[in-house]
């Protein structure tokens, strides 16, 4: 049995309207049926766009959202119906690191208030001076100086501010920490230190991460299953290598061909899928397919009309799709026009529909296109990398995770995003 | 009802500079509006007629050259016939119509004044205070029934804001009967919902901060988090709001005491009580009149600025 199952899990939020008495108008479907589990010792990489409800069932898994319906089944208790006394005791075995530091830092606490304030509240230590010894202790382990127990969290740089929120939950020596977008309100530099650290504190703690980014290279190095999150729902699933081997979900391919793949010559083959038009809003989901208004093998039957199961394609590999095999097979053709530009991150995605579904001509380029080329020149750079990473592979074994191998990665994705960008601003009138 | 909108929203928008703590942090950002508001004219001259009002109001009563009652130049002064004694060596702002030094009346005066303004201020701020706790805490931690508390709170407030404050304050006078704490009273109940509202809006605005979110994570019960969490970083505002309503209270308890709802007691004087007693003498006297009315005013102005000068030092869109 794993450590923590969410059994269907839905959070809806009310949206009220009403001067004296507030009449509920209809419900924003941030959290629409989640079931996943994450074993004991592993990392869950959450992966999603912005809005897709990722924040909401990290929080929900805490309580500190309503569930609206479903189970969150940690190590054999539903938590989804603890009476709200006892879900206070089960907060200290399930902790949370926030998305921005500093908002999560109260300003007018120092670092020792903030840090014992958890211990307190659940009795651990007996006395303050005991707590103190303990938050010192942590403190040397993710990296912050003693002295920082009587200073104020705008004393400290983002880097640190999030080490603080790593501790607050450390303190409470918690089975599983849920990292809502631990790295993104970072600096680059700092995010590859952050996500090793996690890294280092899972293998001394025997913690168990639910890891939330929307970005993939974030979460690639860390976890051994990732989801991906569409619209309220999970739409693949699947151990780390074999989503990246092999994406099977439309929606994963089109987040996975916008990463580029250091290799020059690989990159120049492979294919870009773009999205078309808007994430549509929670608050009023397409029917069937979630992603039927974007997808690009959209089929007549189905697709609009169904929503599709998420089902075990062979070895722990799930898809929510309904053509999953037919697009393998190559029966089923892409409806919609795709291939036409290089596109990082979720984020450039969702840029670029926007930009052509505002009526500026969508041209197709093939893929080997000549402006095509562009992320191909940061790749002196990236061939090196490449390279040095191989040499590196070979000599730590499978896993090479040293410090500067992520940070380059992360590093070289946000450069090449830029240019994509750019590119994605210049190619119409090409 | 533009009264009622008026009024509730220059209190939200108040409420909403909560959310500057964010951007720039506690201590520091009262450090850093301090430092702005040394570059600030209004709050400068603000602070200069305060500290003056306030130096004034403490020693008055010891410098006063006079007794504030004794009627030394009873003789010299004929209300009847018109013959009045205007500024003189000896009595710098005169005698008032029963023979009193006005200068000393003015300079005891001014501690009654600065007195009726803080208590009332106090008991709206108070009351007001407690009652947008109660609100806020029922709102942002309550659940469902807490909702309906601060829903009922709230419309309560509305209607009590949506009331020329003045009508209010003399509504509840006449019920109470003539005396000065009535007056302290009536203007204090008048201050409550702003206060009431304002905390409330500011504590609603944490309560969805992330901070808030992570005591609840770390399991630190409701009423804790309420009050160590929420309600320290809710009170910038409070502070801006009081020191505005310092000047309204002034304002409006001349107002009360002008229209005779004041301290009927003749031996303790207030700069309302003397506006009210030279009213009848104004046409002969018009001095009389103004010195209390002076006072009353630069006073309240000076509040004014000081507050407001609070309220752009710490509105983090006018902040560079
Ligand atoms: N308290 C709330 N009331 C109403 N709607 C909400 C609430 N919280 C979140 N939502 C909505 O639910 C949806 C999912 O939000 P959520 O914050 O979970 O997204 P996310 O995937 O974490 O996005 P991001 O990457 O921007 O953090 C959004 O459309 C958001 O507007
Ligand atoms: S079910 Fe249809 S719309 Fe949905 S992902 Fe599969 S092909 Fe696309
Ligand atoms: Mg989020």
């Amino acid at each position: 049995m794993s450590l923590l199952e969410l059994d269907d899990v839905k959070v809806h939020f009310p949206v009220k309207k009403g001067l004296f008495f507030d009449r509920t108008v209809g419900h924003v479907y941030a959290v629409d049926g989640v079931s996943l589990s994450i074993e004991a010792g592993q990392t869950y990489g959450l992966v999603g766009e912005s809005g897709c409800g990722k924040t909401t069932l990290g929080r929900a898994v805490l309580r500190l959202n309503d569930i609206t319906d479903g189970g969150v089944v940690f190590d054999g208790t539903d938590l989804a119906k603890l009476p709200s006394e006892e879900m206070r005791a089960f907060r200290r075995r399930l902790q949370m690191v926030f998305q921005d530091p500093l908002g999560s830092l109260n300003p007018r606490q120092n670092i020792e208030s903030i840090l014992s304030e958890g211990m307190a509240a659940h009795g651990i230590g007996k006395d303050q001076t005991e707590r103190r010894e303990k938050i010192k202790d942590i403190l040397a382990k993710v990296g912050l100086p003693s002295n920082a127990l009587s200073r104020y969290p705008h004393e400290f740089s983002g880097g640190q501010r999030q080490r603080i929120g790593i501790a607050r939950a450390l303190v409470l020596e918690p089975d599983v920490i849920i990292c809502d977008e631990p790295v993104s309100a970072l600096d680059v530099s700092v995010q590859a230190q952050v996500i090793n650290l996690l890294e280092e504190l899972q293998e001394s703690l025997g913690l168990t991460y639910l890891v939330i980014a929307h970005d993939l290279a974030v979460v690639r190095h860390i976890s051994d299953v990732i989801g991906v999150m569409y619209l309220g729902g999970l739409v693949e699933e699947a151990p780390s290598d074999a989503l990246y081997a092999k994406p099977r979900h439309p929606y994963t391919k089109a987040l996975m061909s916008a990463v580029p793949v250091p290799d020059p010559e690989v990159e120049d083959r492979r294919e870009r899928i773009l999205l078309h038009g808007d994430l549509p809003s929670p608050a009023n989901p397409p029917a069937g397919c979630r992603f039927h208004t974007r997808c690009p093998w959209v089929q007549e039957t189905k697709c609009a009309t169904e929503r599709p199961p998420l089902l075990d394609t062979g070895d722990g590999h799930k898809v929510a799709c309904h053509f999953t095999a037919e697009i393998e097979a190559g029966t089923v053709k892409q409806t919609l026009a795709t291939g036409i530009e290089a596109v990082t991150g979720t984020e450039t995605v969702a840029a670029e529909a926007v930009e052509v579904s505002e009526g500026e001509t969508e041209t197709e380029v093939p893929a080997a296109d000549a402006p095509e080329k562009a992320p191909v020149t940061v790749p002196a750079q990236a061939d090196a990398d490449a390279k040095e990473k191989a040499a590196a592979a070979e000599e730590t074994g499978a896993k090479a995770s040293d410090a500067t191998d992520v940070e380059k990665e992360t590093a070289d994705a946000t450069d090449e995003a830029s240019g994509a960008t750019e590119k994605a601003e210049g190619s119409p009138k090409a | 009802m533009t009264i009622l909108t008026n009024k509730a929203d220059k209190i939200d928008r108040l409420a909403e500079l909560t959310q500057s703590s964010e951007a720039v942090t506690g201590t520091s950002l009262w450090r850093e509006a301090f430092r702005r508001m040394r570059s600030s004219k209004m709050a400068i001259i603000g602070a200069v007629i305060i500290g003056a009002f306030v130096l004034v109001a403490i020693i008055g009563p010891w410098v006063a050259p006079h007794g504030p009652t004794a009627q030394n130049w009873r003789s010299e002064v004929f209300p009847n016939q018109g013959k009045f004694v205007g500024m003189r060596g000896e009595n710098w702002f005169g005698l008032d119509h029963l023979g009193r030094d006005m200068f000393s009346r003015w300079l005891v005066g001014a501690r009654q004044t600065l007195l009726v303004g803080v208590v009332s201020m106090l008991i709206g701020l108070i009351v007001g205070a407690l009652v947008g706790v109660l609100s806020g805490a029922a709102a942002t931690l309550g659940g469902k029934a807490g909702q309906r508390v601060d829903t009922v709170i709230m419309r309560f407030t509305d209607i009590m804001l949506s009331l020329p404050s003045l009508l209010l304050a003399v509504s509840i006078a006449a019920v109470l009967g003539q005396s000065l704490t009535t007056v302290m009273i009536a203007v204090g109940v008048v201050q409550i919902p702003i206060f009431a509202r304002l905390l409330r809006g500011s504590m609603l605005v944490q309560g969805g901060a992330d901070y808030v979110l992570a005591a609840k994570a770390v399991g630190i019960r409701r009423k804790r988090i309420v009050l160590t969490q929420i309600l320290p970083n809710s009170l910038s505002p409070v502070i801006v709001q009081a020191t505005l309503s310092l000047a309204t209270a002034i304002i409006e308890a001349a107002a009360l005491s002008y229209l005779g709802l004041g301290n009927p007691d003749p031996a303790i004087p207030e700069w309302g009580v003397m506006l009210s007693q030279a009213q009848r003498f104004f046409d002969n006297e018009p001095m009389m009149a103004a010195y209390p009315a002076v006072g009353i005013i630069i006073t309240a102005l000076g509040f004014t600025l000081l507050g407001e000068a609070m309220r752009e030092a710490l509105d983090p869109k006018l902040r560079g």
